[in-house]
């Protein structure tokens, strides 16, 4: 919500900015640490973050929302490159998808 | 079926792999192992004194081999001592296995004694990591770590192992076989045209050749395409030796102590063949004014490394040997007159060492005679600083995997362990290590590793009593104001070196001669030479960090301020 609020208050973002970055990975308890610390060592803002385990749990499909058009090649084959990483897509103008679950959310 | 525990597997599917040498440090959480490998028939153990040095030992038969080389270290204090070296191999793209022993499972994240999380501290210095939760895993673990530290790109990986899970036992029938390597990757063919009509149309290219034509093997693809179109070829800190040094089409080194006349070739060229390079900023200075008037071809097996600095025109990803293979039949043979010619013109004008600087007392001297008393045959190593950069300007490297040295990490302390490892691994070859003062007292505990093992391990100490490259820093860059980077007390280091049980031979009182250095280097068993070197020699030509390269401070018939 904190993320919502500030973009509201700032002003600076379109509502429909931003990349959705999907991704299916191999579940288990490091995947988290190697996709947040891959976007910290390498200096990419990752804004928002969704996760859930899939195919009983032995895999995990992960949302990222990103801000970082100039770097989005980068960030792509970056991604990919990680073991546990086994399909990776991308949509522009996703930001709605967030902005939906956010208001689900809230309501709860 | 056979039982046995987690430990005796790890070994045994070690063993399978053909790993006969693995250096290392045993520790309270990793003796299930260390009782393991006490047993087996091919495995040799290298017992070192600091795991820093297990894991460059491992990287120097890594490096002079190519093949994956194996450390342990036991947790806590063992895995973070470790780091370092896995970092090292990290950013040179060097194939590692490290097993790191770790708390029982029931006592992870308790703040055990010796507890680190070793597996979140090494997500981002390795290619790929593991915590192993049951015995189960080990062999598909296993497989995947070889498969993944040699695949494409290599590099290091760690598996870290609960010492309860080395001491499950667990019922044992086949080793999971390792996966084939992938098909090599063919380039596309319309791009390899392209690329082909580039190099065949440019009036002034130039070949960039790094670590990964010495990784794929390519560097006889890589001669022959240099030799078809008469291409002058410049070779990264990692890439030396990916050709001669001596082919006359070699320009050594280009970057921040490149020869001034290869910074100026780069300047004047208008097609850059990278190959196998990731345009560091040490070889690159300001990627911004980088090679200003030319297009560039990136051919790298890791599609990550092109367009990431410099935007390529044609990239090329694939193993580079495939791609040199696929693109030799399309290069025309050519000349080059007029370019070659005006790189001898730059060269003549501004050569890199002149008589003077060739006697043996004076650094480029040293290194040259070592190298003409070592011979071809020898593998050569360095620390890092002053005397790692003379090294790679003047030491005729003449074959991949001949020169091994800390580039991308610059990790100094890398120098002693990796000649042990490489004599390890070639116990046929004369190791010399060049090192420094600095760098050798921060890994000199391992002389005692080298004494024991009885390697043909020489380290030529360039002394200078100081951090050489900090020093001439302050001295450029910080108005002379020199501090932190003067030892004050003089170290005996031949008398270190006996104290270990090293045979020494100190220039301090006598001045170097041809015949006392080639007794040194012909002497069975390692021998530490002290060399004095005069603290104002510095390494020229420098390019100021942030700097483009055409920035050059120094070097013969060169202004020293620009």
């Amino acid at each position: 919500m904190q993320n919502l609020k500030t973009e509201e208050a700032t002003g600076m973002k379109n509502p429909t900015d931003g990349i959705l970055i999907e991704l299916t990975v191999s579940n288990h308890p490091g995947v988290m640490s190697h996709i947040c610390g891959l976007f910290s060592r390498r200096a990419y803002n990752l804004e928002k973050i969704l996760c859930f385990p899939k195919r009983n749990g032995t895999e995990s499909k992960m949302w990222l929302l990103v801000h970082e058009e100039s770097k989005l090649e980068q960030v792509l084959k970056q991604i990919e490159k990680l073991e546990d990483v086994q399909e990776i897509a991308y949509r522009r103008n996703s930001t709605g998808f967030f902005l939906q679950l956010e208001a689900m959310v809230e309501k709860y | 079926m056979e039982k046995m525990n987690g430990a005796e597997l790890i070994i045994r599917m070690l063993e399978h792999r053909g790993i006969t040498t693995i250096a290392g440090i045993p520790g309270g959480a990793n003796l299930p192992l260390y009782n393991a490998l006490r047993t087996s028939s091919t495995i040799k153990h290298i017992l070192c004194r600091h795991e820093q040095g297990a894991g460059f030992i491992a990287q120097g038969m890594a490096r002079s081999t190519g093949r994956p080389g194996v450390c342990f270290a036991t947790s806590g204090p063992g895995a973070t001592n470790i780091i370092t070296a896995i970092a090292d191999a990290y950013l040179d793209s060097v194939p590692l296995l490290c097993i790191t022993g770790q708390v029982p499972k029931t006592l992870i994240g308790t703040d055990a004694f010796q507890e680190v999380d070793t597996y979140g501290m090494s997500i981002p210095i390795t290619k790929h990591n593991f915590l192993i939760r049951s015995a189960a895993e080990i062999p598909q673990t296993i497989n995947r770590a070889f498969a993944i530290a040699t695949q494409g790109r290599p590099g290091p990986v760690l598996i870290d192992v609960p010492k309860d899970v080395q001491q499950e036992v667990l019922e044992f029938d086949s080793y999971d076989e390792p996966e084939p390597p992938p098909m090599p990757m063919p380039c596309a063919t319309d791009k390899i045209r392209l690329a082909a009509d580039m190099i065949n149309s440019a009036a002034r290219p130039i070949l960039y050749l790094g670590g990964g034509v010495i990784n794929s093997g390519a560097g006889d693809l890589a001669l022959r395409l240099l030799e078809k179109s008469s291409l002058p070829t410049t070779m990264t800190l990692m890439g030396l030796g990916a050709i001669s040094t001596r082919h006359p089409n070699a320009l050594g080194m280009l970057g921040m102590h490149a020869a001034r006349s290869t910074n100026m070739a780069l300047e004047e060229c208008d097609l850059l063949i990278a190959a196998g390079v990731r345009f560091d900023d040490r070889a690159t200075g300001k990627i911004s004014e980088f090679c200003p008037n030319a297009d560039v071809i990136h051919m790298d097996i890791d599609p990550s490394e092109v367009h990431k600095l410099r935007r390529a025109n044609v990239a090329l990803i694939g193993d580079l040997a495939c791609c040199l293979e696929d693109l030799l039949p399309f290069i025309k043979e050519q000349q080059r007159q007029q370019w070659r010619e005006r790189i001898n013109e730059l060269q003549k004008m501004y050569p890199l060492t002149i008589p003077e600087s060739l006697v043996p007392q004076k650094p480029y001297g040293l290194i040259r005679k070592v190298a003409a008393l070592a011979g071809d045959e020898a593998i050569i190593t360095t620390d890092v600083g002053k005397h790692q950069m003379w090294t790679a300007q003047v030491y005729p490297f003449c074959r991949p995997r001949q020169f091994l040295t800390s580039g991308g990490l610059g990790t100094m302390g890398f120098g002693l362990p990796a000649a042990i490892g490489a004599a390890l691994a070639n116990p046929d070859r004369l190791v010399i290590c060049f090192s420094g003062d600095g760098s050798l007292q921060m890994n000199i505990q391992e002389l005692a590793t080298a004494v024991e093992q009885k390697l043909n391990v020489k380290i030529i100490v360039l002394n200078n009593n100081s951090l050489g490259l900090v020093h001439q820093q302050q001295g450029l860059f910080y108005d002379n104001n020199f501090f932190a980077s003067d030892y004050t007390i003089d170290i005996d280091f031949a008398t270190i070196a006996r104290g270990f049980g090293m045979q020494s031979v100190d220039f301090r009182y006598s001045p170097l001669s041809g015949e006392l250095l080639q007794d040194a280097l012909s002497a069975p068993g390692p021998c530490l030479i002290n060399v004095p070197i005069d603290k104002n020699e510095e390494v020229y030509p420098m390019v100021p960090p942030g700097a483009a390269n055409r920035t050059m401070i120094g070097g013969y018939n060169a202004k020293l301020k620009n």
